[in-house]
Formats: C-alpha cells, structure tokens, sequence
C-alpha cells in the first residue's frame, strides 16, 4: 500500500522496499529512497507542526537542508532533537513527531559510535550537483588527489530533481557514469551524504559525513585540508512575503519539482504557481504534466518568456502576468490564493480575484549558497541582476562556481564547473585540462524581478506577512526595529531574531535585507546582509566529540608498576593524567584506617611508593650550572658531584610555581625532578628561557621522565631492605649520606639510588629503567616481607610530609605564595645576582609583613579533621558580614604518630600569631585552632639517617 | 644478553594489538626494549662531523630525515636534536660512540631507551588508522620512507617514523606511560576493520 499521492511511476525511489513509519501518532509507508517529508506528502501530510510563537499550521516548505518549517523529533530507533524533514532519510520503524521549538534530548546514552578522520587534499569540491561533477572530473583526472563531497544522500544535486536532460539522456546516466569514474581514479574520496559545514583559516574545513544508521559508525568528521577549494555549493530558492504565506500547502516551486522527480510525490492536486522569475514556469510545467492541475502561474513580471508562456499555452496553463497573490485561505492547508494586479501608478485599486488551490507555489528568486565563500572572508556583493548576493572578491585557494557564483544554467554550471576544476588541479601544481561535458537543453531567460514586499498590500497586514517562518517573525517585526530607529540588517537581526534558528537564515536571510531596503527607502546593497557562520547546517554534539569520550576521553598515563597496584585493588588518584594509588586497603580497611597504618609502618617500620611520575630532566653543558642558578631561588652550582639539593623554582612574579630535587651527576651535568604534574610546564618554561632569552648559554634538556621507574623505600628499617637486595652499595650513613646519590645494582638491575626523603625518615629513592620497575618492586616488596614492608599511597606520602611541614606546590601553593610565604627563605639565594623572581621579592607587595604564611594548625586533639579549605576567622562568634577572612587550610589530616588531627594553612601574618587560637569555619560551627610552626614531627631532623 | 629486560611498556596489550590485527589489512605489535639515545649537538661543529663518521653516516639535516645505518636509525628532531636507534642491548655501544666523538665539545648524550616504546603498524590500511587521529598528511608523496615527525597522535604525543610507503609500515614511538592508551586507542579505531 502506497500514499494516494505517489505517481504510479518514477522517481528514485526503490518500490520494492516499502518502508513503514510512524509520524506523530499515525501509522504510514513510504519508500526506500524517500525522505521522511517526501514520505509525508506522499501520504497527503502537508502540516507537520505548528509555529513557534503563535502556534500557527505549518507544513512542509522546501525539500532540503533550507527547510524553514518541518523540524522534527525523532522518537525512534534513537531520540534525536530538532532535525528537518526534508533530511531525515526514512527507514522501517522510523518514530517521529512534529516539533513546535524545543526537542528533547535522550535520556539515555547514545549507542551509535561516532568518530573522526584527517584528510588532505589538492583539491576539495563542495557540492556534487552538475557544477561540482564536472569540476572533479576535471581535477581528478589531472592525478590530484581529489575529495568531493555533497550533504545529499546521493550525488547529482539540482540535476535529481529536475527530470532533465543532458545528451538526450536522462542526466542520472551522465551522474552514474561520473561518479563511477571519480571512485575508481586513485587518490579521489568520494563523500556523498557529507555536509561540509565549516571553512576556517588556511583552507582547513570540516564537515560531517552521515554513514548511514547500520554503519559501524554512524556520522565520521571529515578535518580537511586542500590546496584549494572549489565551491560548487548551488543555491537556494527563496520564498515571497505576502499576507498568509506561511500557510501549509505552500512550498518553494523548485522543491515540488523536486518531489515529483525525484520521490514521484504530487505535493497537491490543484496549484497556484507565483513567481518573480522563469524557473517556476519549469515547476508548473512539470507539475501540470505529471497530473498536477495548474490553476494560474502569476508572475510579477509584465511579460513573460515566450518560450514558458508557448509551452504553458499548450498545455492551457493560464498566466497571470503584473499580478501577485496578495493573500491566502484556507485553516490546516491552503485552500484558495488571492490574486491582485500589481498595482501602477495611474492604475485603481482592484478587488482580488480567488482561485481555488490546495498547493501555493512560490519562486522569489536564487540566492547563492556563498556560506562557505563568506566564512573564507570572501566579499559578496548585490547583484541587481539576479536579486541576490554573489560573491565578489575571490579568497585565495577558494573559488565559488555555478549556481554557487550566481550561473543558474545547466549548461553554463556544467562549462565553468570543469573549468574551475581544472583551474584549481593547476593552482595545486598539476597539469590540469578541461574535461569534456554533456550539452544540456537551454533557452533565452528573462530577467527575474526582486520582489520585497508587494505594492499595495496594506501595512496593518505585517503581522501575517512571514519573514522567517523558523522564527515566526514577520513584516510587522522587522517595522517595529525600523521604526525603533534600527538601520543595520545586524541590529534587526538581534531585534527580530530573523535568521537565527536552526536554519541559520538560508531563506529568510537576504528576504529580510530586502524588506529592510524598502522600510528604509535605500538599496538592497546598501543594507547588505548579515555574517555566515559555521555550521553551515546543525551539527551533532556526538559528531564532535567523535571517540573523546570515555576512558579514550583523556589519556591515562600509568607506570611500570600499575598492574601491581591493580592486584592490590587499591583506588587511585588522579595526578594530571597519571593514575596514582591512593592507599592500599586490607580487607575491612577504610581510607582513614588504611591510611593510618600506613603512615605508622613508615615510622616504625618500613613503606615503599611508586614514585615514578615525578617529573625528571637531564640537564647538560658548560652552563648548565650557570644556568640553574637563573632557574632555581637557591644555589646549584656549588652542589658537588654525587649530591642533592633542594630547589624551588618561581616565576617571574616570584611565585613558587614548582619544586624538586637538583642532582649533580657530572662537572656539566645534573638531574632535576619536577613535581608530577607539572613536568611538561617545567620543561617548557625552562626551554623557553633557554631558546628567547638566553640563547647565549650552553646547556641542552632532555626528557627522561619515563625512561626510569622510581621507588621510595622510606622508614628506619628501609636500610635494611635495602641491603638485602643490593652487594655493591654502601648504604653506611658515612659512606652514603642523605641528600646523595650513587649507582649501583639492586635486585640485579642496574640502579641509581639517593637518599632523598619527603617523610623525614630514613628513605631511599630507588631508580631504574622503566621495564626493571616491576621486577625491582617486587623484589624489594619479597625482601621487606618480613618487616612487614607496607605499600603506601600519595595519601599516606601527603600525611607524612605535611607532618614535616613540606608544602606541596599546588595544594599548599596556589600561584600567589612566595618561597618567603612558605617559611622557606633559606632556599632563596642571597648570594646569587640573578634568578628568576629575584625583583619581585623586593616589591612592595612581596615584602608586606601583612602576606599570608603556611603555618601549622592544631585544632583540639578530640575533634575531627578539619576540611581542606576551610575560612578562617578572628573570633569565636560571626560579626556582622562582611566578615574578615585571616586565610585557609590547604592540608588537613589525622596523624598516627601525634594521634590528633592537624593541618597546615595560609595565614595572614601567620608567623607573627603562632601560639594564638583563631577559628575555622566549618558548616555552621566555628572551630578553634591554634596556629603553630608548620613542622610538626621530628623538629631536629634526626629521623632521617636512621 | 640473557634476561637484560624486564616487561615492556605494552606487555599487557600484546593480545590487544594481535586481536585489533586483520590478516591482509593491518597489523599491529609492539617493538619492544630498542636503544634509543637522544644526541644534541650542533650540527655545523666540528663533533657533528666527528659523531657522523663514527656511526657511519652524517646527521640528518633536513626536517623529519632519517638516516640508517647497517645498525641505526637516525631521527631528526631538530635543528640540533636526533634520535638514534639501535637493537636491543646496543644503548652503551651507542652512547660510548657519540661520547667518544663529542669529545670535550658542548653536546648532550642521554640514553632514554625506556622513555618511549614503539608500536609498528603495518598493512594497507596503516594510514587511514593512523588518519584518525593524525592530523598530518600520511600520503606517500608527502610522507614518504625514511621520514619521521613529531606529532600528535589522538591525545598522545609521538614521533611517527615511515618505515615504507609501498607496503605501508610506521613506527610509532610513544612514551612508556602514553603507551597503554594509545594501545587501546589504535584497537578502538581498528574495530571497524575486523567488521
């Protein structure tokens, strides 16, 4: 069973596939090959909505991407918000629903896969329509590698739903032969049902190619870059403003050609053609000779064509020439159209005359597809000649072609395709000709006539007179911005939000210049139009987020030793992109537990932590101490070989902005650590200061971050562990003191070993190459089992330093703490003439005794942790708001060798108030804390030889 | 050199690199433990010509240039910045050799074997894998054998070596840590080529 509307025959339409759809609540078939508008219309359906604003009927208006009206919900097989119509491909068990503004989203996650591709090109053609084909024939042919893409699901363009002729032979042939030829030329991608939708700088495009929905994916993003760019993009009829014309029923005359061609559709039995230019004529003749009875073709114009007025003669189609439809009946559909002699100077008013219809078809004029030419930043210009903006300046690498260029015959389209085609193959360097094309039927063509807003019609009419029918804006709106004192088409464009919906303007866009032209009594150039902007048609989020989504969302950075923290199940934290154990629960353990014996086994016993994301840079050259001295507050170059120091790097603005660990491994020659997450930035800022402002210095970086795995074997008994695994290294405190380094051999693996601790106890930082980590992990976790050597996490780590007082540089610091600030000013060279964030310690500001401290906080022994950023204020009770603020906490724990809770926090003048109570304010409570020195354990540093 | 290594960055994706492999399309695996040494040094100095004498072969000088040896490959990086690129176990034979050369010149040798590891992918359908999440052009005229780049690789960085344009075969070397992602990455663009 097939709608009462489909032409026995024709169209492209597969009709051995019947195809059954659901549209708003009714059960309907159409055909493979149908859209779901043709599909609708097919089945008599010409309302598919009501209008945004004032809930007026709307129908089917065109037949693509520049559909105004028939936006729709699709419900199933996936809810998706908010397309047209006109380019919803049907398929079975396809569930939509008219849509008046605002879809709806799913709810649940999409299941279909969407992903993304780079391509490069010589030579990009936008549009397959007879220009585009003709201009990659050319290219293709000349061995340039050749992309051409059109948004429709098959290639062809105007040429599918014209029903012409080229050779005498239907075009399909010449289309099937051309593109068969294009798939099998080496080097040319052949993309139809693909919307170039943007054209950004350097000849960078994007566009989104639809696979179908039992594709493995299901839309691909195109990021193209070509030599250059032929625009073969076509153009778009324009409707006509006219009091009722948004009533279903009325529909650009083009597009209904297209429904008979192309979906053998009849979109009405009974027609009123109206029209400014000749291609309606073509309309109604189609129309008439597929069985459409064609009341009236009522032309503006006061002569028409002979050769359209000869052949709409003997077919007995009357036309009206100087005449307009001035208004419409009907209430769901259009049932009758008035029509009114256009009115002259010296001629009386007229009573209209009605003509009974139940199809409006309206032609305005073409406008040029110039979307992607405009965002190129080419020109475009009035062209009085066609009503319509044609480009004017030419971007480099990009040429607009054809109907694109404002060439609205098949035959011209044809000729200055191939040549554009072979222009562009020469532009990128081969040697391109002309490729041979088909002759197509042509005549003489009278001059359209721009039509605006229709003489004599009256202005309390505006508010029934649509601009943009997506919008629901009218005649009477764009009056009101006029009238406001509004002249830019920019202003009234914001005012009356004309061109601001989903189809971004295509046909209302030059229609509101022209209306403004008229209300204003100038040219339609001088009005101009508004700016065109990617997307040129809406675009999916999912297409865009392609496969970022998920664990491929963001890299996940681990270490050699990953897959043993993942047999102890234990969580991780997020460091930057590494993945970091948190803690290492035993069964029944929660976070504070675990992480309180763990603590404790550091202490007492012996810990071991994967300390391979630090950051590590090898630092070589006869200026390579010259050059840390600049980088570091402190002094490197008195370090001596085999040594350690502690460095803290800051910025220009002599804020800390990193902090590690500076080892001389040779006269040239040094190792620093950086924090985890700031090892890119480091080397970065250190590359940057090498190459712009001390090129001068001889010193080279390299990355070396991953080429080690580290491990902290830290508490007193790690010597112990250590020697078990290791003959060839002293670790007598003498022979090997803290804060120096040596190679040697642990677990049979080469190694360099310091002694470096971020605990205060007795610790060893155990490097070797990344893929010994592993291996020398376990074999120490093997020779500490007996001391029951406990591994520990970032949290255990932070506990143990903050214990110590050792800030950490983004949570203790926040870009606006000074080495000062920190209580650290004896890593801050008094010696040295110059360092990075050497002046800024004298500003005024740095030097203010008022700045915030890191000081120690011990809130009462009984009491809970806390919170990590919690106010601090004055007094036991809130004054009145505002209320002064002293600072925050930045780290707050629980200690197992202090058994209480502490923190560390920044405090205004925090130095100067130790031994005072101040207050934090958590929920609606206060809780007192005594502010202390930040070293809470251990004071005299005696812990860390063991 | 029995037992000189331990696991490799991609130990644990070596069956998801043999499973995202299509006979006669794509092959993925990893080369694993390679030497690898990072060189600085000048290239108009003295030690640049001294360095290309001893490993057989001057420094490539031209963007993304590769030389090789009977033993080596030579990455450019930069002006002044290669990669060299031995079999396993030959990263001390090869610092020895660009240490000796350098002499008492300003240079910087830095093994950094364990720093990246290499996957290669081979087979007609490399480049279009790759094209997904590449923004460079892989074409054989652009792109061709004994060309290296430092890029992007979706969200990782590596350096891209082409390996053969005729039977399309690349390296791509990643670092260590980068590695799994980047594993699991080429496996989820490959799916649709096992369909």
């Amino acid at each position: 069973m097939t709608g009462e509307y489909r032409l026995a025959e024709g169209g492209r339409i597969n009709r051995d596939r019947p195809v059954r759809f659901r549209f708003d609540g009714h059960d309907y078939e159409g055909f493979d090959g149908d859209t779901l508008a043709s599909a609708l219309l097919s089945n008599g359906v010409h309302q598919v909505g009501t209008s945004i604003r004032y809930g007026r009927p709307r129908g089917i208006a065109s037949a693509g991407p520049e559909e105004p009206n028939a936006l729709v919900q699709i419900e199933e097989p996936f809810p998706e918000p908010m397309l047209t119509a006109t380019t919803v491909e049907l398929r079975d068990g396809l569930v939509a629903s008219s849509l008046p503004g605002q879809g709806r989203l799913a709810t649940e996650p999409d299941p279909a896969r969407y992903d993304a591709i780079n391509a490069h090109c010589d030579v990009l053609i936008v549009g397959a329509g007879p220009t585009g084909l003709a201009a990659a024939l050319s290219a293709a042919r000349s061995g340039a590698r050749v992309i051409i893409a059109d948004a429709d699901t098959e290639f062809g363009g105007s040429l599918l739903g014209s029903g012409e002729a080229l050779d005498h032979a239907p075009a399909g042939r010449w289309i099937d032969r051309v593109t068969a030829e294009l798939r099998d030329t080496p080097d040319v991608t052949v993309l139809p049902h693909t919307t170039v939708f943007g054209r950004y700088d350097d000849n960078y495009l994007v566009a989104v190619e639809h696979r179908g929905e039992d594709a493995f994916t299901r839309q691909r993003t195109w990021h193209i870059r070509a030599r250059e760019v032929v625009l073969a993009t076509g153009s778009h009829e324009r409707p006509l403003v006219f009091p009722g014309n948004d009533r279903p029923g009325t529909m650009l005359a083009t597009s209904a050609r297209t429904y008979v061609h192309r979906y053998g559709v009849l979109p009405g039995r009974r027609a009123v053609v109206f029209t400014t230019n000749d291609s309606a004529y073509a309309a109604a003749i189609d129309l008439h000779d597929a069985g459409v009875e064609i009341a009236a073709v009522v032309d503006v114009r006061p002569v028409a064509t002979t050769l359209w007025t000869a052949r709409c003669v003997e077919r007995g189609i009357q036309i009206l020439t100087s005449c307009a439809v001035t208004g419409t009946s009907g209430t769901d559909r259009v049932s009758g159209a008035q029509i009114s002699p256009v009115p002259s100077a010296d001629s009386a008013p007229t009573v209209p005359s009605e003509l009974d219809c139940d199809l409006l078809l309206v032609s305005g004029g073409w406008n040029p597809a110039v979307h992607l030419h405009s965002q190129a930043r080419g020109t475009v210009r009035y062209s009085e000649e066609i009503g319509a903006l044609v480009p004017d300046s030419t971007p480099r690498g990009v040429r607009s072609v054809g109907a694109a260029a404002g060439s609205f015959t098949t035959g011209e389209c044809l000729r200055t395709g191939s040549e554009a085609g072979r222009d562009a193959a020469r532009e990128a360097g081969f040697g391109a000709d002309t490729a041979e094309v088909p002759g197509a039927p042509s005549g003489p063509v009278t001059p359209p006539q721009p039509t605006w807003l229709l003489p004599g019609v009256p202005a309390e009419s505006g508010d029934e007179q649509f601009v943009d029918l997506a919008r629901d804006a009218t005649v009477a709106d764009v009056r009101k911005a006029v009238g406001a004192g509004m002249s830019s088409v920019e202003h009234i464009k914001r005012f009356t939000t004309i061109g601001t919906a989903h189809d971004q303007g295509k046909t209302s866009g030059l229609l509101s210049s022209g209306v403004i032209a008229e209300l204003l009594g100038v040219e339609v150039a001088q009005v101009g139009a508004t700016t065109f902007r990617p997307p040129y048609a809406p675009v999916a989020f999912a297409a865009l987020a392609g496969r970022d989504r998920g664990d491929l969302y963001d890299p996940v950075r681990v270490t050699a030793m990953h897959d043993w923290h993942l047999t102890q199940d234990c969580p991780f934290e997020n460091v930057g992109q590494w993945k970091r154990p948190w803690y290492y629960p035993q069964p029944g353990e929660d976070m504070d537990s675990a992480v309180l014996r763990e603590c404790h086994a550091v202490r007492t016993g012996v810990g071991m932590q994967d300390v391979s994301t630090l950051g590590k840079i090898d630092v070589q050259g006869p200026d390579a101490a010259e050059f840390l001295d600049l980088v570091y507050t402190n002094k490197m170059s008195t370090l001596k070989v085999g040594r350690i120091r502690y460095g803290l790097m800051c910025h220009a603005d002599g804020m800390v902005f990193d902090d590690g660990t500076v080892m001389r491994t040779g006269e040239h020659r040094y190792l620093i650590s950086t924090t985890s997450g700031g090892a890119a930035g480091v080397l970065e800022w250190l590359e940057d200061w090498l190459q712009t402002e001390w090129p001068h210095l001889q010193v080279h970086l390299t990355s070396v971050t991953e080429h080690w795995a580290t491990i902290a074997l830290a508490g007193p008994r790690s010597r112990e562990v250590l020697a078990r695994v290791t003959s060839d290294i002293d670790l007598d405190n003498d022979a090997f003191p803290f804060m120096s380094w040596t190679d040697g051999t642990v677990a049979g693996k080469a190694a360099r070993v310091c002694r470096i601790s971020f605990s205060g106890e007795l610790a060893f930082e155990i490097n070797v190459p990344w893929w010994h980590g592993r291996e020398v992990w376990e074999a120490l976790y093997q020779a500490g089992s007996d001391q029951d050597i406990t591994p520990y996490g970032t949290e255990t780590m932070h506990v143990l330093r903050a214990e110590k007082g050792f800030p950490i540089v983004g949570q203790d610091t926040d870009g606006t703490v000074t080495p000062h600030d920190l209580g650290m000013s004896w890593a801050v060279s008094k010696k040295k003439d110059d360092f990075l964030g050497m002046r800024s310690f004298s500003r005024a500001d740095t030097v203010r005794s008022d700045r915030k401290h890191l000081v120690g906080l011990l809130p009462p022994a009984d009491s809970a942790v806390v919170p990590e950023g919690t106010q601090l204020v004055e007094l036991a009770e809130l004054p009145e708001p505002p209320v002064p603020m002293l600072g925050h906490i930045t780290s707050s724990y629980r200690s197992a060798a202090l058994d209480r809770p502490f923190a560390l926090a920044l405090v205004k003048s925090g130095r100067d108030r130790i031994g005072q109570t101040i207050y934090g304010h958590v929920g609606d409570r206060l809780v007192p804390v005594e502010i202390t020195e930040p070293v809470f354990y251990d004071k005299e540093g005696n812990r860390r030889d063991g | 050199m029995a037992e000189l290594h331990g696991e490799s960055p991609l130990a644990a994706r070596t069956e998801t690199l043999a499973d995202s492999s299509v006979p006669g399309a794509l092959q993925l695996s990893e080369v694993a433990f390679t030497a690898q040494v990072a060189l600085r040094v000048d290239p108009k100095s003295p030690a640049a010509e001294r360095i290309g004498t001893a490993v057989g072969t001057m420094l490539p000088n031209q963007p993304g240039q590769v030389a090789r040896t009977e033993q080596l490959q030579i990455l450019w990086m930069g002006p002044d910045e290669w990669l060299l690129v031995g079999p396993e176990g030959s990263a001390e034979r090869i610092q020895a050799t660009l240490t000796e050369a350098l002499g008492e010149e300003h240079g910087s040798v830095v093994d950094v074997s364990g720093n990246r590891t290499i996957v290669e992918v081979t087979g007609p359908k490399s480049r279009e894998l790759l094209a997904k999440g590449c923004a460079l052009d892989l074409h054989r005229r652009s792109f061709a054998s004994d060309q290296c780049a430092q890029t992007l690789l979706a969200r990782a960085g590596v350096v891209l070596l082409c390996r053969d344009t005729e039977r399309p075969s690349f390296w791509i070397f990643v670092r260590a840590s980068f590695a799994r992602y980047l594993a699991d990455w080429l496996a989820d663009a490959a799916a649709e080529y096992r369909v």
